[in-house]
């Protein structure tokens, strides 16, 4: 199948038998189709032939929307290959649509000359009305600029679950496992270790598992006969070159999860994580909700407000406290993150920000939490803000989050966004024995003459943390304004003075102790540079690539730490005549960056729900240089 | 306090903290901050393992006047805090300090869900039936008609009734007192020999906003007649022939309520007055709700039945989850299919 290209633009013809070097597959369905899951057992797959990857799964908010439905699709993109992948693909090569709905809402998307699979058996009258076709697409003719196969994957589902005996509805569940394995089958993929994993997850259950596995080979066998083979043919991507090492995939609610763990562990403090259920962000307390063997207890809190809180209580009282949730949960927890900076305790609060304001899209991403983390708190009320930039990232940016609030007795906020916490990547298993400890060590002794100093500050601006149970070192703390060293109540106007600028120095001072920024892509200085944080990364670094290649002067920055800022930045972001700024949002960072250093920083910002795409950033670039 | 004093030698001087106490001349918060010193000696607590936490109001300004740990957080929000901190560390003795603004009002929802939760830890709601510190609106607990500076027609809204609620939420220990009483310290001390989340409403005299509001029962004068201090294991006695007439409390079958009943000579038994048992939930349900005037006012331990706390069931099943698996980070993070890349 030549015309599987994936990194060519759209009117790209296709090159002979020449293999890609990437290829970009969307998997859409019904929201009961089990999309999410095909994809995931298929980047499984792929990270196992060595080939690198980039996911992104895209599902309505709703749990079960009614079947059939436009709004009900849910999609998974994966972009994979035998070079460097960055994200997951601007347009599918291949879409596999499990009914009209899927069609019609992704077809768009395809790339011209792409190849669409599709279930002629779920192209009934009734889903074609639902999907608001009029004619069926698959005999119209509207579909030429595409390769398309069509076949009845139900009927085809059902004959080869037949000798099981499950129920109808039963049996048609196998339908995802029968297009995994006609995937499979087009990308030579081992079906071993998918076999064995429908084994355990249906241990209970062998007919099941016996089902899904004769559906799985099923698909795979369609492949090989003869029936389809004059269209379509295997492809082999060959595994990409990497770094030597122990691999795995994992996403980005898992690496924030095992970044707190091994942070806490670094910090030699145990860890409490209070949470309440939002979306993106439950993922994190799932995972740590297991991990009572590494010393972290989780609670389920009431609401948003008590899960902050009781992170704090458990921080006083000589713990790690972590929150984490998504906009609205944070902008409830405003207040309780106020009084963590007044009485200066340490503590994690975790972002995965999703498209906003109000509920907003809660199952889509975006960048438009940025002035709230920054800014948003009554008073002046500065705490570090980092951005982790990829699933695999978000472990090192977890750790650094840790640091950076045991050491200095501080709130961090860490951004992360709906892309990043789902989407999956290969990840080069890092050894924690490679980290450097930073051991906290309490107050245990009267660091006054006649009494306990609790906001005696040291060079850094940092006070002590002193553990309730303490002998010897009572003292109160709370949220009014405090006499410097002893932290008695005092709210006259040189102590708030005082006390307002030595917060604030204290977190401007971070900027002495975080990496200076590097240049990500290209060199210091320059006609352009594409100044990105976040998830932006990998379509900024592909495009910058891109459009090096074409001979363009173009660098990227990418900004982990967001506040403060790079001792550094200011002057590197001098050096270039052009910075682009491109955000999924309406240009927050870049309001940031003209404030702080008075560049003429331009935006490119995107709030669709949807990832920039490689070729969008590439344009703006090509725009600039025009 | 010198840190050489043994635990055993303290005095209610050495639970003073150095802070200058900020409440108004003749709050009564004066008399439970006197009342909670005292039974911290009476109880031999360690200043060291005792933590007050508050919200924010007049009463939760309290901890700052202890001399043991304190942390004073924002409006509402202690029970989260408290919880925080107990699973934290489990050994230490909690004590909670909050208002009726403060705990059933924006805090209300915390409240109820540290209760059901039955967190280890003595819960003091100071009830004013005002709001003192933002300077005399009415609060939730405030009777119908109160005029106040948000009331000028007077209220409207019907009151709450705090060890209602707490027994409405699960409570498994609810007890009653008021800010001059001398029963406050035993009241308290009841509290906290008590293995769980232990509701203490304690009525408490706002003089500038809201003063002698609770003189109907609380004025010493005729008190006998209209205070019921309940005791385990006694009969609801109350009144004396010199305040009109001893009385008692029974049951009213025919209307599933109680009812108050004359004693004569003493014979309670034949009155039909009941005796207190502190793990009769029906019961407590009726005490709390009885309306005054008609009824005593109901002090002194309603209910003590206790469950296992949260803070121990937590601590348990973390310990189970865990038993007989090794914290190894490298093998948590290498778990599930891999692949090796070699050189």
């Amino acid at each position: 199948m030549a015309t599987l290209l994936a990194d060519g633009d759209s009117t790209a013809q296709p090159a002979g038998d020449a293999v890609p070097d990437a290829v970009v597959v969307r998997f859409a369905g019904d929201s009961g189709d089990g999309m999410q899951l095909t994809g995931g057992q298929f980047t499984l797959s792929t990270a196992l032939a060595g080939n690198d990857l980039a996911t992104f799964p895209d599902f309505p908010a709703e749990i079960r929307a009614p079947q059939g439905t436009l709004f009900g699709v849910s999609a998974f993109q994966i972009n994979f290959g035998s070079t460097a992948i960055d994200t997951a693909g601007d347009q599918p090569d291949v879409l596999v649509a499990m009914n009209p709905a899927a069609l019609k809402t992704n077809v768009g998307a395809l790339k011209a000359g792409g190849l669409i699979i599709a279930d002629s058996g779920e192209f009934t009258k009734r889903n074609l009305e639902k999907a608001k076709y009029e004619v069926s697409p698959l005999e119209d003719n509207s579909l030429s600029k595409w390769q398309l196969l069509a076949f009845d994957i139900s009927a085809l589902t059902l004959e080869a679950v037949k000798p099981f005996g499950l129920g109808n509805k039963e049996a048609l569940r196998c339908k995802n496992m029968w297009t995994l394995g006609l995937a499979l089958w087009m990308f030579d993929r081992d079906r071993a270790p998918l076999q064995q994993w429908l084994r355990d997850k249906f241990a209970k259950n062998p007919i099941l598992a016996d089902a899904n596995i004769a559906a799985l080979n099923a698909g795979h066998a369609y492949g090989e006969t003869a029936e389809i083979g004059g269209q379509f043919r295997q492809q082999h991507l060959g595994p990409v070159p990497s770094a030597p090492g122990l691999y795995r995939t994992v996403t980005g609610a898992e690496s924030i999860s095992y970044g707190l763990v091994a942070g806490a562990q670094l910090a030699g403090l145990k860890m409490f994580f209070g949470g309440y259920p939002i979306t993106p962000a439950s993922a994190i307390l799932h995972n740590l909700a297991k991990l009572k063997e590494f010393g972290v207890t989780t609670f389920q809190a009431e609401d948003e407000i008590a899960a902050i809180c009781s992170a704090i209580g458990a921080s006083y009282a000589g713990q790690l406290g972590v929150t984490s949730s998504s906009g609205p949960g944070i902008a409830l927890k405003g207040e309780a993150m106020g009084l963590a900076v007044m009485t200066e305790l340490p503590l994690v609060i975790v972002n995965s920000q999703r498209g906003g304001p109000s509920t907003g899209l809660p199952t889509k991403t975006e960048q438009s939490d940025l002035y709230q983390a920054v800014y948003g708190r009554n008073g002046d009320t500065p705490l570090p803000v980092i951005a982790s930039r990829s699933p695999a990232d978000c472990y090192d940016c977890a750790i650094e989050a840790v640091r950076l609030a045991v050491q200095f007795m501080t709130p961090v906020m860490l951004l992360t966004d709906g892309y990043i916490a789902n989407a999956a990547e290969p990840w080069l298993v890092p050894d924690p024995d490679s980290y450097a400890p930073f051991p906290v060590e309490f107050l245990a002794e009267m660091n006054g003459e006649t009494r306990v100093l609790p906001y005696k500050r040291d060079d850094r601006g940092v006070r002590p943390w002193i553990k309730p149970g303490t002998p010897g070192l009572m003292h109160r703390i709370g949220g009014i304004e405090k006499a410097p060293d002893t932290g008695d109540l005092d709210y006259s106007p040189g102590t708030h003075q005082l006390q307002t600028d030595a917060r604030k120095d204290k977190i401007d001072g971070i900027a002495n102790v975080i990496p200076a920024q590097e240049v990500t892509v290209g060199e210091a200085g320059g006609k352009l540079a594409v100044v990105g944080w976040g998830s932006t990364y990998g379509p900024i670094h592909q495009a910058v690539n891109r459009a090096r290649a074409k001979g363009m002067d173009v660098s990227q920055i990418h900004v982990r730490h967001i506040w403060p800022l790079p001792a550094n930045l200011g002057e590197l972001l001098h050096t270039y005549d052009k910075l682009l700024v491109p955000e999924m949002n309406t240009g927050q960072f870049k309001t940031v960056l003209r404030d702080q250093y008075l560049v003429d920083a331009k935006p490119l910002n995107k709030v669709s729900g949807q990832p920039f795409t490689i070729a969008e950033i590439e344009a703006a670039i090509a725009g600039e240089l025009a | 306090m010198n840190d050489m004093t043994p635990i055993s030698k303290l005095t209610v001087k050495d639970w003073e903290s150095d802070q200058e106490v900020r409440w108004c001349p003749g709050c009564g918060d004066y008399a439970i901050l006197k009342a909670v010193q005292r039974t911290m000696v009476d109880l031999g607590s360690d200043p060291s393992q005792t933590v007050f936490v508050s919200g924010i109001g007049c009463s939760s300004r309290f901890p700052y006047y202890m001399a043991s740990y304190g942390f004073h957080t924002i409006h509402g929000r202690a029970p989260a805090f408290a919880t925080g901190i107990k699973l934290a560390n489990p050994e230490l003795d909690i004590w909670l300090v909050t208002g009726d603004g403060d705990g059933m009002s924006i805090g209300g929802n915390h409240t109820m869900h540290m209760i059901r939760r039955n967190l280890d830890c003595q819960i003091m709601l100071f009830n004013n039936e005002i709001y003192g510190l933002t300077k005399g609106q009415y609060s939730p607990t405030s009777r119908l008609g109160t005029n106040s500076p948000t009331s000028p027609g007077g209220s409207v809204d019907r009151p709450a009734l705090p060890c209602a609620f707490a027994l409405g939420s699960g409570a498994r220990f609810v007890a009653r007192g008021f800010d001059v009483s001398k029963n406050l310290p035993e009241v308290l001390k009841a509290a906290h020999a008590h293995r769980g989340a232990a509701f203490v409403e304690i009525f408490q005299n706002c003089i500038v906003y809201n003063k002698d509001v609770f003189e109907d029962f609380a004025a010493p004068k005729g008190a006998e007649a209209r205070q019921l201090w309940l005791q385990n294991g006694e009969p609801m006695l109350f009144g004396s022939e010199k305040s009109g007439g001893a009385k008692g409390l029974a049951l009213d079958v025919e209307h599933l309520t109680l009812k108050v009943v004359d004693v004569i000579d003493g014979d309670w038994q034949s009155a039909g007055v009941i005796v207190h048992d502190v793990t009769n939930r029906s019961v407590a349900h009726m005490l709390v709700e009885l309306p005054f005037g008609e009824f005593p006012m109901a002090l002194g331990v309603i209910y003590d039945d206790p469950r296992p706390t949260f803070d121990s069931t937590v601590t348990a099943q973390n310990a189970k989850l865990a038993a007989g698996k090794e914290p190894n980070l490298a093998k948590l993070l290498a778990k599930g299919q891999t692949w090796t890349v070699e050189d």
